[in-house]
C-alpha cells in the first residue's frame, strides 16, 4: 500500500543547491534591503510568528483568569486591557498578513512564472511598516496597554477611557498602509506579470484567492484608516465628528469601522482557501473538481462582503429594514463559501487520497470553517442574533472561522511549501502528531464556548456565575493542549534548517509552477523563463514530463 | 535538465540578447520597459483606487451630516471666504495645467521645459497651501476651529458678524447653531487631508526638480513624472469636489 507521495531523492547523493536565494548573498544588509520576494517572505514569517506568540501568551492568561469564576488572577481592567491587545495583535499582526505576506509573497511570483513581485521596493516598504506598526502595538503594551476592544467602539474610545487609544490607532493605521501595499502589488502582480501561456483560467487557485484577498485590501483599508484618523483627531482635539453632544453620530464610527473590518475577515480566510485548493488536489491526485466555480466564488465573496457589514450592528439602533436586508445579504455570502466546501469535497470523491500533515490540516480547516461557517448562519439570522450577540458563542464562531480556519490553513501552507522554501523536509510523524493535536486542543478549547454562548454567559468579562464553570476549565484545558500543538512545529521546524531530508526539486509531485524549478529557488525563481502550456493541476502533464526526464536520464 | 515542454529556447536567446540592449532603468525583473512602466501606472490608478477610498469615508460623514443639520451647513459655508476659495481653485487648476505640461515635456524630452514646468507647479502648490493658511488663521481668530473655545457668536447672534449679515444669514435656534461645529469638523479634516496631500506632492516636486535638472526624466524613462502628474491631478480633483461642497452651499440665495 502506498500511503504516500513523497518522493524524495537519493538521500546520500543529494544536496542542496549551492546557488540559491538563501545563499547568494549574506549579511544582515542584504537580508534587510533586500527586494526578492522571497526574503521578505521569510521575514514577514519570523516576524509574523513573533507576534502570534505574543498575542497567543496573551489568550494564554485570558485563559488562565477565565478558570476560576471571579476575577482573581488579575484585575479587571487589566483583563480588558489583555483581551484588547489579544484582539489587536491577532487581528492587525497575525491573521490579516499571515499566509498573503508569508506564502503569498513567496509564491505567487512563483506560480505565475515570474521574476519577482512588481513592485519589490513597495513590498519591502511593506515590510517595514509591518515593523514600525508592531513595534508601536508593543509600546503600547509596555506603556500600559489599551482596553477598548479591538474594534475601537466610539464613545468609549474618544471620551471615557485613558488608556493608549492614540499609539494602538496609530499602530493599526501604519500596519493598515503595509496592508494596503501588499494587496496593491499583488494585483499589479497578477495583471502584469504573468508568464508566456498563463492566461487567468491556468492560475492556481491560490493566486485566484489572493486576487480576491487584495481587491479586499485595496478597498477596504483605506476606509478604517480614516475611521482611526476621525477617532484620533477626536482624542486630541475634540472634533466632534463622532459625539453626539456636538451633533456627531458614534454609529457612523460603526459603519466606516465595519465597512474595513467586515471585508477583513475575508481577507484573512481567502488566502487560507487559497491554500486549501492547492493541498486537497496535491494530495487527492486531482485536479480541483470545478475550477472556475471555485475561482469565481473567491470573487464572489470579495464582492458580497462589502454589503454585509451592518451585521454588526444588529441590536445598534440601525432600522429594521436595514436589518432585514444586511441579515439576507449576509445569507448569500453563505453560499460561495459553501461552493468551496462543497467543490473540495467533491475533489476528494475517487481521489488517491494521502494524509500527509498539510492533509490533515486541510482536513481540520474543513471541518472547523464548515462548523463555523453556519455557526455565522445563526448570527446572520436577526432572531437569533438578538440573542446570541456579545455571547461567547460570537466568541467561538470567529474562533472557528479565524483559528480552526486560518490557522489550520496556515500550517497547512507552511508544512506544504516548507520544502520548497527551505529545501528540507520536515519530520512527519511528530509533525502529524502536532496536527492531531491541535486539532483535538482547539476543539477543547473553542466548542464549550458556543454552549457556554448559548447558556448566556456574555464576552469580554473577567468574572462570570459559578455554573459556567466546568465548562470555562474545559475550554482553558484545551488551550493548554492547543498551546503544545503551536509550540511543537516551532521545535521540529527549526530542527528540521539544519537535519531535515533533503527535499529535491518536488517532493508532493505537484504541479505548480513553483515545483518545477529547484528547492530553495534561485533569486530570479527560474533558471529560464516558464512557458505554460497545460492547465492547473494537470497530473497527466507531470507524468508525461517525468516519464521524458527518466527517459533522457537512463538514456544518457 | 531543461525540459523542451516548459521552455522556448527561442525565447529565452531573445531575451539574452535584448538583455545586452537593457536600458539602465529596466528593472531586473521585468522582460520590457514597457512591461515596467505598464505595471507601475497600473500600480498608481490603484493606488488613487485606495485614496478615493479614504477620502470617500470622509464624503460619506459629509453626507449624512449636510442632510441632517443643512441649516448649520449653510450658516457655516457664509462663514467662508469665497474670494480665497475661488482663487485657490484657479491656483490648483493652473498647477495641473503646468503639470500635465511637465508630463509632454519629459515625453517630448525638453529637459528645460520640464524643469521650469515643476518649478511652476511647485510655486503654484505653495501658493495654494499660502491662501489656505490665511484662511485658516481667519478661522482661528473668529473662534470657528472646533473644540479649541469653539464660538457660536457668528450664529446665533448674525448681525455681530459682517460674513453672516453679508450673507443675510438668520439667528440659528441654540441646537441648530451647536451642529456649526460638525460643519467646521468636516471642513478642516477634508481640507486639512486635502491640504497634507499637497504638502507630500510638494516635497516629491521638490526632489523631481533636482533630479529633472540633471535630466533624469528626459532620456525616454518618463513612468515617475508620468505617475506623479496622476497624483497631483488626483489631489486636485478633490479639491474640485471640496470647493462646490464646502463653499458653495445655498449661494444662489
Amino acid at each position: 500500500m502506498s500511503d504516500t507521495i513523497v518522493s524524495l531523492p537519493d538521500q546520500s547523493t543529494a544536496r542542496i543547491p549551492k546557488m540559491n536565494y538563501l545563499t547568494k548573498e549574506n549579511g544582515i544588509l542584504s537580508w534587510l534591503l533586500t527586494g526578492d520576494h522571497k526574503r521578505i517572505a521569510i521575514l514577514y514569517l519570523i516576524s509574523l510568528s513573533f507576534f502570534f506568540f505574543i498575542g497567543g501568551a496573551l489568550a494564554g492568561l485570558i485563559r488562565l483568569e477565565l478558570l476560576t469564576p471571579q476575577a482573581d488572577l488579575m484585575a479587571t481592567d487589566t483583563y480588558n486591557k489583555v483581551f484588547t491587545m489579544h484582539g489587536v495583535i491577532m487581528v492587525f499582526f497575525f491573521l490579516v498578513p499571515s499566509v498573503p505576506a508569508t506564502l503569498g509573497n513567496f509564491l505567487i511570483p512563483m506560480m505565475i512564472g515570474a521574476k519577482d513581485l512588481a513592485l519589490p521596493k513597495i513590498n519591502l516598504l511593506s515590510w517595514y511598516l509591518y515593523v514600525a506598526g508592531g513595534i508601536l502595538a508593543i509600546y503600547t503594551m509596555a506603556a500600559g496597554g489599551v482596553d477598548t476592544g479591538w474594534t475601537f467602539t466610539t464613545p468609549l474610545s474618544t471620551h471615557y477611557v485613558n488608556t493608549n487609544v492614540l499609539t494602538t490607532g496609530l499602530a493599526v493605521f501604519v500596519a493598515g498602509f503595509s496592508s494596503i501595499f501588499t494587496g496593491l502589488n499583488f494585483i499589479v502582480t497578477i495583471h502584469k506579470m504573468r508568464c508566456p501561456g498563463m492566461t487567468w483560467f491556468r492560475l492556481p487557485l491560490f493566486v485566484w484567492a489572493h486576487y480576491a484577498a487584495s481587491i479586499l485590501m485595496v478597498l477596504g483599508t483605506p476606509v478604517v484608516a480614516i475611521a482611526i484618523v476621525l477617532v484620533m483627531l477626536e482624542r486630541t482635539i475634540g472634533i466632534g465628528i463622532f459625539d453626539p453632544a456636538k451633533g456627531g453620530d458614534p454609529l457612523l464610527f460603526q459603519h466606516l469601522f465595519w465597512f474595513y473590518s467586515h471585508p477583513a475577515v475575508y481577507i484573512m480566510i481567502l488566502p487560507g482557501m487559497g491554500v486549501i485548493s492547492e493541498t486537497i488536489s496535491t494530495f487527492s491526485r486531482k485536479r480541483v473538481f470545478g475550477y472556475t466555480a471555485v475561482a469565481f466564488s473567491s470573487v464572489a465573496i470579495a464582492v458580497f462582503g462589502f454589503f454585509v457589514w451592518a451585521h454588526h450592528m444588529f441590536i445598534m439602533g440601525i432600522s429594521n429594514y436595514a436589518v432585514l436586508v444586511f441579515s439576507l445579504l449576509t445569507m448569500l455570502v453563505a453560499v460561495p463559501s459553501a461552493i468551496k466546501i462543497f467543490n473540495w469535497t467533491f475533489t476528494l470523491y475517487k481521489g488517491s487520497i494521502t494524509f500527509e500533515t498539510p492533509m490533515l490540516y486541510t482536513f481540520g480547516f474543513m471541518g472547523l470553517f464548515t462548523i463555523g461557517g453556519l455557526t455565522g448562519v445563526f448570527l446572520g439570522a436577526s432572531g437569533t442574533d438578538i440573542h446570541l450577540t456579545e455571547t461567547y458563542f460570537i466568541v467561538a464562531h470567529f474562533h472557528f472561522v479565524m483559528v480552526g480556519g486560518m490557522l489550520m490553513a496556515f500550517l497547512a501552507g507552511i508544512h506544504f511549501w516548507w520544502p520548497k522554501m527551505t529545501g528540507r523536509m520536515y519530520p512527519e510523524k511528530i509533525s502529524q502528531l502536532a496536527a492531531v493535536v491541535t486539532f483535538i486542543g482547539f476543539n477543547f478549547t473553542f466548542f464549550p464556548q458556543f454552549i457556554l454562548g448559548i447558556l448566556g454567559m456574555p464576552r469580554r468579562y473577567a468574572a462570570y456565575p459559578a455554573e459556567f464553570q466546568v465548562l470555562n476549565v474545559f475550554s482553558t484545558a484545551g488551550a493548554t493542549i492547543l498551546g503544545v500543538g503551536y509550540l511543537l512545529p516551532v521545535l521540529y521546524l527549526t530542527w528540521s534548517l539544519k537535519y531535515g531530508a533533503i527535499a529535491g526539486d518536488n517532493p508532493w509531485q505537484a504541479t505548480g509552477l513553483e515545483w518545477q524549478t529547484q528547492s530553495p529557488p534561485l533569486t530570479e525563481n527560474f533558471a529560464q523563463m516558464p512557458i505554460m502550456d497545460h492547465e492547473a493541476y494537470d497530473y497527466e502533464w507531470l507524468e508525461n514530463k517525468e516519464r521524458k526526464e527518466k527517459e533522457v536520464t537512463s538514456a544518457g | 535538465m531543461p525540459d523542451s515542454t516548459t521552455i522556448a529556447h527561442g525565447a529565452h536567446k531573445a531575451a539574452e540578447n535584448a538583455h545586452e540592449e537593457h536600458p539602465p532603468y529596466l528593472r531586473h525583473h521585468f522582460e520590457s520597459t514597457y512591461q515596467q512602466s505598464d505595471a507601475a501606472g497600473f500600480a498608481m490608478w490603484i493606488f488613487l483606487l485606495t485614496e478615493v477610498m479614504f477620502f470617500g469615508g470622509l464624503f460619506t460623514a459629509y453626507l449624512i451630516y449636510r442632510n441632517w443639520y443643512y441649516p448649520a451647513f449653510v450658516a457655516g459655508s457664509h462663514q467662508l471666504n469665497i474670494f480665497w476659495g475661488t482663487l485657490n481653485t484657479l491656483v490648483l487648476i493652473s498647477s495641473s495645467f503646468t503639470m500635465a505640461m511637465g508630463v509632454w515635456c519629459a515625453e517630448t524630452r525638453r529637459r528645460r521645459g520640464l524643469v521650469l514646468c515643476l518649478i511652476l507647479t511647485f510655486i503654484l502648490g505653495l501658493g495654494f497651501l499660502g491662501i489656505k493658511s490665511i484662511e485658516y488663521s481667519e478661522k482661528i481668530e473668529k473662534h470657528h476651529v472646533p473644540g479649541f473655545h469653539y464660538s457660536l457668536q457668528s450664529f446665533i447672534d448674525p448681525d455681530s458678524d459682517s460674513a453672516a449679515k453679508a450673507a443675510g444669514d438668520k439667528p440659528l435656534p441654540l441646537d441648530m447653531a451647536r451642529h456649526t461645529e460638525v460643519y467646521f469638523s468636516l471642513y478642516f479634516a477634508m481640507t486639512g487631508m486635502h491640504a497634507l496631500h499637497m504638502i507630500i506632492g510638494i516635497g516629491i516636486l521638490g526632489f523631481m526638480i533636482f533630479r529633472a535638472r540633471a535630466g533624469a526624466y528626459t532620456e525616454g524613462h518618463v513612468t515617475f513624472v508620468e505617475n506623479f502628474g496622476l497624483y497631483w491631478h488626483f489631489v486636485d480633483i478633490i479639491w474640485i469636489f471640496l470647493f462646490p461642497l464646502l463653499y458653495l452651499i445655498s449661494r444662489h440665495q
